[in-house]
């Protein structure tokens, strides 16, 4: 008996779908249940959620105390964000496979002449270095130590739809921690803005909330570069009229600050335009990193105690005996 | 299980050109169940799923939280009547609720830094009204689905 009322209670809410009202109800004994519902009303439970989530709004905005809380809720999260980007990962894998050998072999060849080119470039890196640092002691300064970059790879993952930021499979897990400058083949991409255990969110250079402080390599003028919103544009919002800067100066970064290392190549100068009634000129750059086409990031750890090399000149003076012995 | 979907539509990547126009689907799906199932979709769950989209798109904690438990209150409110109007002035009552929630965001955005945004911000809600009869009806045939079940 059960089973049939089952079903002609089932054929009412399939009616009742197909109708003109459309809405499903659920079967009678729910509504009832609506009726004696137990537990607080509506309007406390609203009072309740409106209450917590201010209170979650306020901690955060004042300070960052709620990471545990966040970090938890990205583990339940975060596997979206794999899962989304599978598609495209799998399209990047079906492409990478279907290549010919004809333009395999050219690739391998054009990268083999490019790291001739760089090793070549390298061997005179490491003496110049010795320098650097021998004459850095002479000054009685201080050398930083070179960086050590980890490969993320990034998730096709659009989160914001104003923000230029990038999320990235490397989290704290790997020790990725905010503020890390984030680089690519050809320069500057931006830095680790957010990480959670198994992902971290990557601001780019170009985002409207983001400056880095740079130098025109040229000449070692002083500035800052701030996003634009548009991915392939820096304003330097900073600088007089009377600047020397043209289109075409290399900016790198100047290491103030503390976050981005020194010597970095960070934008190409395309536009100088002067404006007499204002105080400061209209200037804008190209990013050197390709931020739209990137598939792969390195994430930077710079050494931010710089080591003090005034003190062991013996160290040095046993170093170059090594050297000359061979 | 749609609410994920949604919340993998609201990520997806997206052209470039699409991306300000990519509606709230989480929002559309909760308001959906919401009005269809209000015995079972309460305000704490609009609240906690609220609280996943911060974490997905990175925000403050607590903004879309704040948004979504407000709209769902209405709809739980409304949903006798809301269930009885044609599908036109349905759509008239989403635009509301999705004006109200992204409203909340704006204001939740301008209380931390006062910046400059975009007229494209508020794209999203008309094209999430264009959108509900698309989520309207795909989650009906889920629903008939799982009380045929």
């Amino acid at each position: 008996m059960d089973a049939i009322g089952n079903f002609f209670e089932r054929c009412g809410i399939l009616n009742k779908l197909l109708g003109n009202s459309g809405w499903g109800y659920q079967s009678r004994s729910c509504t009832i249940k609506l009726l004696f519902a137990t537990g607080p009303s509506i309007n406390t439970r609203l009072l309740v959620a409106v209450i917590t989530s201010i209170a979650l709004l306020v901690t955060e905005h004042n300070n960052q105390q709620l990471d545990k809380l966040r970090s938890f809720l990205s583990f339940v999260v975060d596997p979206l964000k794999y899962l989304v980007s599978v598609p495209t990962n799998l399209l990047q894998n079906a492409s990478d496979t279907i290549r010919t050998y004809a333009s395999l072999k050219e690739e391998n060849q054009k990268l083999h002449e490019s790291q001739l080119i760089h090793q070549t470039r390298l061997l005179k890196l490491e003496a110049l270095e010795k320098e650097n640092i021998r004459l850095r002691a002479l000054l009685d300064n201080s050398f930083k130590l070179g960086e050590q970059v980890l490969v993320a790879e990034i998730l096709s993952v659009k989160a914001a739809p104003f923000e230029h930021i990038v999320t990235v499979n490397k989290g704290t897990r790997f020790g990725v921690h905010p503020q890390q400058p984030v680089l690519d083949a050809n320069g500057v991409v931006g830095q680790v803005f957010r990480s959670q255990p198994l992902t971290a969110d990557i601001m780019l250079i170009t985002d409207l909330n983001h400056a880095i402080p740079v130098e025109v390599n040229r000449n070692g003028l002083l500035t800052i570069a701030v996003g634009s919103g548009n991915l392939n544009q820096l304003i330097l919002p900073y600088l007089p009229n009377n600047a020397d800067i043209h289109p075409g100066d290399l900016l790198i970064t100047s290491g103030l600050g503390g976050t981005f290392p020194q010597g970095y190549p960070v934008a190409v100068v395309d536009q100088f335009t002067s404006q007499p009634n204002k105080p400061f000129a209209s200037i804008t750059a190209t990013p050197k990193a390709q931020l739209d086409r990137n598939r792969e990031l390195m994430i930077v750890w710079s050494n931010a105690a710089p080591i003090p090399l005034t003190g062991k000149p013996a160290n040095e003076t046993t170093e170059e005996k090594q050297h000359a012995q061979p | 299980m749609t609410i994920v979907a949604a919340m993998c539509l609201r990520i997806a990547p997206w052209p470039a050109a699409v991306v300000p126009f990519n509606p709230d689907w989480v929002l559309l799906v909760l308001i959906y169940w919401g009005l269809t199932l209000p015995e079972r979709v309460g305000i704490f769950h609009a609240w906690f799923f609220g609280l996943l989209t911060d974490v997905l798109t990175g925000r403050l904690l607590g903004q879309y939280a704040l948004a979504y438990s407000l709209v769902i209150y209405i709809c739980l409110k409304l949903h006798k009547r809301l269930r009885q109007f044609p599908l036109l002035q349905q759509e008239l009552f989403i635009f509301f609720c999705l004006l109200l929630s992204q409203l909340l965001l704006f204001l939740i955005k301008n209380l931390q830094n006062p910046a400059q945004l975009h007229a494209a911000f508020w794209i999203p809600v008309f094209t999430g009204t264009l959108f509900w009869p698309v989520v309207y009806f795909a989650l009906r045939f889920v629903n008939l689905a799982r009380s045929l079940k």
